[in-house]
């Protein structure tokens, strides 16, 4: 058996392979990144925020600057190297991007709920997402799937996905790709073609299209040819939890 | 040339009620110590500037130093909110903050651009709905490609303060590990204090040829405070104290649990000659 949870992180770890240059970001993520670089993509490259450039933590950190990802890093560069060199230089592949709310284009909101002003939820704010949804060669949002998360209309638009559709971001100078999946606990969405609306490509083991929509805050499109996301290995599920548990270890107390 | 003087002289010298002041540490040598000599000299109206606000702007928010954030990321790194910031934001508690907000890539390059002595930088940015609701964030012609490009404000605080491992007999000071954005915020201010965990003869006998050092002449104050970085951690001295910022979830959540956290770790307790940091061990 596995959760959920474990399902969306090794659908996610499987999106990789050797050949990425990843922009790593704390929680999902991390954890998926770290999974496919225990397991199919050894030679993955991982970055975080921090600098830390090509990083093998033995467990995962719970800041983007732990110790253990310089410690273990071929090299830590400063921030605005990071974000200058690196990142607009274009030499990041993928990022992954979790968010508060997101719409049927894949735009991201991780700042308010509410107004701007006067907000009902203060979040955490922008980081390095919308330069990471600018430059990456194409990003991958990871995140549970509910009515509250799924919205219509975002309340604030922190990270480009594709604008409102279509050739948007072509329009708006942009030339990566954007967001090219949707990973989520109950299906993966991919944007159709065209319209760049997100579209169900995949159902989890189990999971409804009923389910889906009961859960997304807009009329989603599921798309003809439906399949079904192949179900955690032994192996994947196996170090995953050891890596979860060893973290978990690690961070009741002081850890280098 | 840097003076060496004791924590609690230096802030009494360099920061003053309203002044707009950074201090940085990217999850890494975070200036802790320096942080709440700040709030037991009971500073007040600050412009406080930092990437990632962390525990140490969640303490100086919620012990009301400061009137105005600027920042690009606010939350406790992999835990979640930093409640005294939410608190401030949503309702005004224990007075308004106003907010200046960026994204990581518009502040680092803000930065640079100040410590360059430039006006403003330029990038590749995205910022969204941030750059209608400030006014911080403008847009720029390339006069080559006719491109357009993001353009943000230079940022140049009044004073920089950071935490490092080591200042050598001349005031040298030597950053290892994540540097983040010490070196550029420290070049960007207009004054500057440096904590350090240790002073060694010299600085030169330890450091790579490409180390990240600022020179005793870029550095006003230097202050010795082992530990200085905690709960937050210093490369190749101690670690990250992870359960602490677990912990500090719950503390900060509550208005009187916070209250008492810091009458008792910050106003009750001085930092001592034999080399105790912020916290007790």
């Amino acid at each position: 058996m596995y959760t959920p949870t474990e399902l969306m992180t090794v659908a996610a770890a499987r999106c990789l392979s050797d050949a990425d240059v990843c922009f790593v970001g704390i929680g999902l993520p991390s954890a998926a990144c770290n999974l496919a670089r225990l397991t199919h993509a050894p030679r993955i490259t991982l970055i975080y925020e921090s600098g830390t450039i090509a990083t093998r933590p033995d467990v995962l950190p719970l800041s983007i600057g732990d110790g253990d990802l310089c410690r273990t890093a071929w090299t830590t560069v400063s921030v605005p190297e990071f974000f200058r060199y690196w990142l607009q230089g274009g030499r990041v592949t993928v990022g992954f991007l979790g968010a508060a709310q997101i719409d049927r284009y894949a735009n991201l909101n991780t700042t308010v709920i509410g107004e701007y002003a006067r907000p009902a939820t203060r979040l955490p704010g922008a980081g390095g997402a919308p330069e990471m949804a600018m430059s990456c060669r194409e990003i991958f949002v990871i995140l549970p799937q509910s009515k509250r998360a799924f919205v219509p209309t975002l309340d604030f638009l922190t990270s480009l996905g594709h604008g409102d559709g279509g050739e948007a971001r072509a329009r708006a100078g942009v030339a990566t790709r954007g967001p090219t999946r949707v990973i989520t606990d109950l299906c993966v969405m991919t944007p159709d073609e065209q319209t760049k609306e997100l579209t169900v490509t995949s159902l989890h083991p189990g999971v409804s299209v009923t389910q889906v929509r009961e859960a997304t805050g807009w009329p989603v499109r599921v798309a003809e040819a439906l399949s079904e996301t192949p179900p955690p290995t032994a192996h994947e599920l196996e170090v995953l939890r050891d890596l979860q548990r060893r973290t978990e270890a690690a961070h009741q107390g002081s850890q280098s | 040339m840097a003076r060496v003087c004791s924590l609690s002289e230096a802030v009494a010298e360099l920061v003053h009620d309203g002044d707009t002041v950074a201090l940085e540490g990217f999850t890494h040598l975070i200036p802790f110590a320096a942080g709440h000599e700040v709030i037991r000299q009971r500073r007040r109206d600050l412009t406080l500037v930092r990437m990632t606000p962390d525990l140490i702007y969640d303490q100086m928010i919620g012990a009301g130093c400061a009137a105005r954030l600027v920042f690009s990321w606010g939350g406790n790194p992999g835990v979640g909110s930093l409640h005294r910031m939410r608190d401030a934001v949503e309702h005004d508690w224990p007075r308004p903050l106003a907010l200046e907000e960026y994204t990581h890539a518009a502040m680092a390059n803000a930065y640079e651009a100040g410590a360059a002595n430039l006006p403003f930088a330029t990038f590749r940015g995205a910022p969204g709905s941030l750059a209608s609701v400030h006014t911080h964030f403008r847009t720029v012609t390339c006069p080559f490609t006719g491109e357009t490009l993001t353009a943000v404000r230079a940022l140049r605080p009044d004073v920089a303060i950071v935490h490092a491992q080591a200042a050598d007999r001349e005031g040298h000071v030597l950053f290892r590990g994540i540097i983040g954005v010490q070196k550029e915020a420290v070049l960007a201010a207009r004054r500057s204090l440096v904590t350090v965990e240790e002073i060694i003869d010299d600085v030169r006998a330890v450091a790579d040829p490409n180390a990240c050092v600022l020179p005793s002449w870029t550095v006003d104050a230097i202050a010795v405070v082992p530990r200085g970085a905690y709960p937050s951690y210093a490369y190749g001295y101690y670690a990250r104290d992870n359960a602490f910022y677990r912990a500090w979830d719950k503390i900060a959540r509550d208005r009187e649990t916070f209250q008492a956290w810091i009458d008792e770790h910050v106003h009750a307790h001085r930092i001592d000659d034999r080399g105790r940091g912020a916290l007790p061990e």
